[in-house]
């Protein structure tokens, strides 16, 4: 039996199992997907807010200062990317200038620095920004991740430490047992004595297989971005509308940890849960807003599309909270904007405040709770990367000439701990692909490795779910 | 670190021409570096024929036209480094490099010239909304895994885009037993060779759908379907002009970009047309010997002109590094007229001329009957009746050792389209 089984291993599962794996409790982390990060955790602004937005008094604005407090020691724990690059929050004219003084006036009540810019001088700072931006509240700790890095690294720091993973999980029913819950799954029943119901769009369907009325419905809201090319040189800083009542964050400029660009998002309500799909109006919306803070945006310079689905519930707040009637069956639910950013405030305050009054925590001392960072080939000085190939000759192959990703790199990512199965799960991790030519060259090199180090057929390496095949068959000469 | 009188980046058509010229003409210190196990480029994959009627007088497929310039570099002793990666390109002429035998290294080079060919324009580039499932392709990726990898990538098989790659996968993988149920072009002509249209498309009954579209795509896991629709002379898809195909697959053959990355990062300048580097009647770059050639430089449509232009491109350089420095004395610029999308080269040296200059330039829209004229300010160099002008066939023009000698003002190369 397990202590504690969550569901769903997106950001906030799978930072919840690694905030639980210090202690000595038997962990299950259950995912309906073929590989961790695949929901909204794959597709996201992948800002870590430093948590000005939330109103006052409310669980976001608790858990986003938290989060973001934790976020870069737990990077540098774990061996991922974090970048401070500052947040721009540009008002145009006097009505949006209003509106910086009462987040500036929250940041204050929150301890969170920041400073003011006149449109001028935020404008010698950031070329493109438009014209029309009057002044500029620049939060300058605000820093950018790779959300499904620290997922995955998340899961493989908890799995070494004891938990277990079960991908292609969906959870198909929640029997109550004496002292626990039976979890079914298509392939085996899985018995814990908690559950934490991690699972995004589908947290109100799991909710109900315990409590016929939960009290919340999740409507997915789909957020679609363009990702322009490294080279486009476009922003420095998180380029922010003033936020509405309204249109929540409004349409980004976000430069990524690699030096790419986001644009985006849109805001669309959505009524089915996989609906992910890319829409003619959204992207068009997001082209002509964009404009409203930028100008000269390099839209030609894209070399993706994609959207996700937040998991909006008709709580404007965070759900994170044990159901009123299952004992031991907790909700991690509506988190959306800004749940990235809260993640680890919302682990930590999972596991103190809510688990720990049903199950002891106490800690493991054997538990590590580090990860040896991943290599990067082409952050390495030429010494060192030819150190790195005297060693193991693979890291001498590059076989993705936009990110510079060497075989080595990915034959480490797919040997780690919850490691790469998948093409999208290897571009996940390392990249290959993420690049201007989306895969064009490498993608036959990259399902070649996975074939080789995974012992399958190439016609069996699949893009992501497990019917996502790539080769239909072997040519007939 | 070690010094060569001549890097060439890339081993493929435009790499192995410029290294044997480099070589016939009495620079010996030279290497080629070149990311894949074997020489040959993007060629070796590309199986079907056609190549070589320029250069060889002969129909030779992909893999033997690249065999020949191969063989030449061989009998020429060239050193080529395969499996190895250039990292990094300075202005001042350092090349790192990355392979599991050496490690990473830097060396410098008293002239380098960049032959790295191009890329495909993936679907990120181009407006498909949708879903995001396996079964989308570029034409060259779906080339790749079928004739090097020897897989075909689907059974129903709709393709956007009518340039070559396109064309020639249609045929290709109905050959292998696939279906393909059309191919859309955004235009409202075909981007491809007249007799890719013919031979690919019209010999296997495989509709051609001009100023149309790929507007959507379905599928969770693997491709379900896609649509298509119409679209006006904004580009913009038409409503209520929506078809609905049920495929596994979509290639996309929707442009080609020249891999201008580590002249990017060099501060080379470039053509945003081209969007490969600017070069002058040496072919040379905005950097001080570096020169630049083929796909890389600009997109082609016959491997003929890539080994021709390539030539010219080591001719160039074999110049710079004869008599230690560039040309001498102002440039006068080249510019596309009315009528033309680029020039390359872009700029000529009146006093210091690199001989007879061959520019290559591209038509913006097909035309019938057209009057291609040359022009020094008031001054007409050229006038030529043209016909059957199309985009997707590169136009060439001359001009002479001793015009470019005369030349004071900017010259335009500009082509108009004339009543029959």
């Amino acid at each position: 039996m397990y202590d504690v089984l969550i569901i769903g291993a997106g950001i906030t599962g799978t930072m919840l199992a690694y905030e639980l794996s210090q202690y000595q409790l038997r962990i299950a982390l259950i995912e309906k997907e073929n590989d961790i990060a695949d929901g909204a955790t794959m597709a996201n602004s992948a800002i870590v807010h430093t948590g000005y937005d939330p109103k006052d008094e409310t669980m976001k604005a608790k858990m986003n200062v938290e989060g973001a407090r934790r976020y870069e020691k737990l990077c540098r724990d774990l061996g991922c990317k974090y970048k401070t690059v500052g947040a721009f929050i540009a008002a145009c004219g006097e009505e949006e200038e209003a509106q910086l003084d009462i987040l500036a006036g929250r940041a204050d009540r929150r301890d969170i620095p920041y400073r003011w810019l006149s449109g001028d001088e935020a404008r010698a700072e950031e070329k493109n920004l438009s014209d029309n931006v009057t002044k500029v509240l620049d939060f300058y700790t605000t820093a950018v991740i790779y959300p499904w890095e620290v997922a995955c690294a998340c899961a493989e720091t908890a799995v070494n430490n004891g938990a277990k993973l079960y991908l292609n999980s969906p959870c198909t029913g929640i029997e109550k047992t004496d002292g626990g819950y039976i979890v079914h799954t298509p392939e085996q029943d899985l018995l814990a004595k908690t559950v934490v119901n991690a699972a995004g769009v589908y947290a109100d369907q799991i909710a109900k297989m315990v409590n016929e009325d939960p009290g919340f419905a999740i409507t997915p809201r789909r957020g679609e971005y363009y990702v322009l090319d490294q080279d486009a040189d476009f922003v420095n800083h998180i380029i922010f509308p003033v936020p509405s009542e309204a249109k929540g964050k409004g349409v980004l400029a976000v430069p990524t940890v690699y030096g790419n660009t986001l644009i985006g998002p849109n805001s669309d309500y959505v009524d089915d849960k996989d609906d992910n799909g890319t829409s003619f109006d959204g992207l068009a919306y997001v082209r002509a807003n964009i404009s409203k803070t930028m100008k000269n945006v390099p839209l030609n310079r894209s070399i993706r599309t994609f959207s996700g689905l937040r998991p909006t519930s008709s709580d404007p707040d965070f759900i994170i909270r044990e159901d009123d009637e299952a004992e031991g069956f907790f909700h991690i639910a509506s988190i959306e904007s800004p749940g990235l950013a809260s993640a680890p405030g919302i682990a930590a305050y999972v596991a103190e405040e809510l688990i720990a009054k049903r199950i002891p925590l106490i800690k493991d001392p054997e538990a590590v709770m580090t990860r040896e960072a991943p290599v990067v080939l082409s952050e390495l000085s030429e010494e060192e990367r030819s150190e790195l190939i005297r060693k193991n000759p693979l890291y001498g192959r590059i076989i993705c000439r936009c990110e510079q990703v060497s075989e080595g790199e990915i034959v480490d990512c797919i040997h780690r701990t919850c490691g790469a199965a998948t093409v999208k799960g290897v571009k996940k991790r390392v990249r290959p692909g993420m690049g201007r030519c989306q895969g064009g060259f490498c993608e036959p090199l990259v399902l070649g490795i996975l074939s080789r180090e995974l012992g399958i057929p190439m016609t069996e390496v699949v893009l992501d779910s497990l019917k996502s095949r790539i080769l239909e068959s072997e040519n007939r000469s | 670190m070690r010094n060569y009188q001549a890097v060439i980046i890339g081993g493929g058509s435009a790499g192995l021409s410029a290294a044997v010229t480099l070589k016939k003409n009495g620079i010996e210190d030279i290497v080629v570096i070149e990311k894949d196990m074997e020489p040959g480029g993007i060629l070796e994959q590309c199986i079907h024929n056609g190549f070589g009627l320029q250069t060889f007088k002969e129909q030779l497929s992909g893999p033997a036209y690249a065999e020949r310039y191969v063989r030449m570099a061989r009998e020429l002793n060239v050193d080529i480094k395969l499996n190895t990666m250039v990292t990094k390109l300075t202005a001042d002429r350092h090349i790192s490099y990355v392979n599991p035998s050496e490690g990473a290294v830097t060396v410098s080079a008293d002239a380098v010239i960049l032959a790295v060919g191009c890329y495909e324009r993936a679907r990120g580039a181009i407006n498909i909304t949708g879903t995001r499932p396996a079964g989308v392709y570029t034409a060259g990726q779906a080339q790749r895994y079928l004739n090097i990898e020897g897989y075909l990538v689907g059974k129903k098989v709709f393709i956007l885009g009518s340039g070559d790659i396109g064309l020639i996968m249609a045929r290709r993988m109905t050959l292998e037993g696939a279906e393909v149920l059309g191919v859309a072009e955004i235009m409202p002509y075909s981007n491809g060779l007249p007799r890719n249209i013919k031979q690919c498309l019209e010999d296997f009954g495989i509709p051609l759908y001009l100023s149309h579209t790929v507007t959507k795509t379905y599928g969770r896991d693997r491709l379900e379907g896609i649509d298509i629709a119409q679209v006006g002379p904004d580009r913009n898809p038409i409503e209520g002009t929506t078809q609905h195909f049920d495929v596994d697959t979509l290639l996309l053959s929707v442009g080609l970009i020249p891999e201008n990355h580590l002249a990017d990062e060099a501060g080379i300048r470039m053509d945003p047309v081209t969007r490969g580097p600017v070069v002058d009647d040496y072919y040379m770059t905005s950097a001080d010997g570096i020169f630049a050639c083929g796909n890389g430089l600009h997109v082609h449509d016959l491997v003929d002109f890539v080994s021709l232009q390539a030539e010219r491109a080591a001719l160039g350089a074999v110049k710079y590094l004869q008599r230690e420095g560039k040309a001498r004395g102002n440039t006068i610029k080249v510019r596309p007229g009315e009528g033309v999308s680029y020039t390359v080269p872009a700029c000529v040296h009146p006093e210091d001329p690199s001989g007879n200059v061959e520019f290559f330039f591209r038509v913006r829209k097909p035309m019938d009957e057209a009057v291609l004229e040359i022009r020094s300010g008031d001054k007409v160099l050229r006038t030529l009746k043209k016909r059957k002008l199309m985009p997707s066939e590169m136009e060439r023009a001359l001009i002479t050792e001793k015009e470019i000698a005369a030349l004071r003002e900017e010259v335009t190369i500009a082509v108009r389209e004339v009543q029959a």
